[in-house]
């Protein structure tokens, strides 16, 4: 397999209407890991994962994947933090990216059978998406985004919104994918997720990286003040 | 009120006995309508699609175009169009003057607008919905256009009965190109007109109720046939 990782970003700067809302950032992100995303709300997690997975352009800077550029562009996905719905049913939301990428209607649907079974929607598969739970929804978006075996797989407050049952599916989704192989970077506000997920952990405040690192000895003894801060649920500045 | 209720009973009488006036008039009003909503509707759709996810120069022209042709009077159309057509006009030697093609004509240039601008509003509010989703998920062209088409199917049905209710509708128009001439382009908007001049009541009544069933019919044939999809609403 063609790896994509590692990842570079040397200089990642973006600009709207002349606000900086990221950037710099250089940053490089290995293969393999679950990295989890903190910071406040407002400090450009979402925006570096969109540049990261392309949906958001940069202003300046540079980002380097180590594939060629069809590998990168198919091997990735995003699950946004309000799942986007197909109206379609959950059957046809699951087989949707396998369809675009050409696979036979009997090969997909079997698999989105399958997927609809791990997730607890095998007995609503002719459901419309759109009438789904918040939680179910965002298991489903895991799930397509997943179904294809991405290398790569972004996550934008995933659980931002779910109940205890919901987000406990979730955790054991991702952590099965990580030991799948497949590298994760999610932005989350949950300290407690954080705590359970990451092998690493990146801490943003306003638009820059302000402390990275391992998550056991980074979540233990925080090396800035700000992250410090953040851990004990101080209103940063 | 009385004219109502002969109207009425004219129009029964008209469809009972299947009064074969009635019948070529009526079939004449739908293939005229149902040939300019298929021709309409391939140019109105896919423009309305583009319009709706693509960016390119003159785009916001073309919707404004777009919107001042939706509010064109008919009447200027069918003018237009009788001027294009006659035979000192451009398109004179086609001499399809006083056909149902002239009519035909004139009804894709008066519902064409009508579509496009309901497809694309209904297919930017749905792209505003997937641009994310779609975009993150690496789709060609085509793959967009069809999956937006696709999902938003029901919104394009309506623009189409919409459609299909303003040209069936439309008398101003088809009576200068088609000139109502019997046997030939008389249809049933013109036909009332006729008869409303000539003082016959009871008939242009009657043949009203009827233009407004056939109306009811093809709206509800269209609705079950999309039903059969077995598909709730989302
Ligand atoms: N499309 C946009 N236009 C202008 N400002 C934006 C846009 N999107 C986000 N921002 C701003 O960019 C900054 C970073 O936002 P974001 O990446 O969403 O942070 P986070 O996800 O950490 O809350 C914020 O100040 C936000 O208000
Ligand atoms: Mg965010």
């Amino acid at each position: 397999m063609t790896r994509l990782l590692p990842l570079h970003l040397s200089g990642a700067t973006v600009r709207r209407r002349g606000k900086r809302l990221l950037g710099p950032v250089d940053l490089t992100l290995d293969a393999g890991r679950l990295t989890v995303l903190l910071g406040p709300n407002g400090s450009g997690k979402t925006t570096l994962l969109r540049v990261m997975h392309g949906v958001e352009r940069l202003s300046e800077g540079r980002i380097t994947w180590s594939g060629p550029d069809d590998i990168v562009e198919r091997d990735q996905a995003f699950v946004f933090q309000t799942p986007i719905m197909l109206r379609r049913s959950v059957l046809a939301n699951l087989a949707y990216p396998l369809k675009l990428a050409g696979v036979g209607r009997a090969t997909r649907n079997a698999l989105a059978r399958d997927w609809a079974q791990r997730i607890g929607l095998g007995d609503a598969l002719d459901t419309p998406a759109p009438r789904l739970s918040g939680g179910e929804r965002q298991k489903l978006a895991l799930a397509r985004a997943l179904i294809r075996k991405p290398q790569v797989l972004f996550l934008d407050e995933p659980c931002a919104s779910l109940d205890g049952a919901a987000m406990r599916d979730i955790e054991d989704l991702l952590r099965q994918a990580s030991s799948d192989g497949i590298t994760i970077l999610m932005a989350t506000h949950d300290m407690g997720q954080a705590r359970r997920l990451a092998d690493d952990v990146i801490f943003m405040v306003s638009g820059a990286v302000h402390e990275r690192g391992n998550a056991q000895t980074t979540l233990a003894t925080p090396e800035t003040k700000a992250l410090r801060a953040f851990l004990n649920g101080d209103i940063l500045p | 009120m009385n004219d109502i209720t002969q109207g009425l009973a004219e129009a029964a009488r008209l469809v009972v006995t299947r009064d074969p006036d009635l019948v070529n008039i009526s079939l004449l009003s739908l293939r005229v309508t149902l040939t300019a909503l298929v021709i309409a509707s391939a140019i109105a759709i896919p423009l309305g699609t583009m319009l709706a996810i693509q960016r390119f120069r003159f785009r916001r022209t073309v919707i404004a175009v777009l919107n001042a042709l939706m509010g064109l009077p008919p009447v200027v159309v069918g003018l237009v169009v009788y001027v294009m057509l006659s035979r000192a006009g451009p398109l004179g030697v086609l001499g399809l003057l006083f056909t149902p093609a002239a009519m035909i004509i004139a009804q894709v240039i008066i519902i064409t607008p009508l579509i496009a601008s309901v497809t694309h509003q209904a297919m930017r509010d749905l792209w505003a919905e997937y641009h994310d989703l779609l975009i993150s998920m690496n789709t060609t062209k085509a793959q967009r256009i069809a999956t937006l088409m696709w999902d938003g199917r029901r919104t394009l049905l309506t623009a189409t009965l919409a459609g299909f209710g303003r040209a069936i509708g439309e008398v101003g128009a088809i009576m200068i190109v088609g000139g109502n001439i019997d046997n030939a382009t008389r249809v049933l908007t013109t036909a009332i007109a006729l008869e409303t001049g000539k003082g016959n009541f009871a008939l242009a009544l009657g043949l009203g109720f009827v233009l407004i069933g056939l109306a009811i019919v093809v709206n509800l044939a269209i609705h079950a046939l999309s039903r059969t999809e077995r598909e709730g609403r989302w």
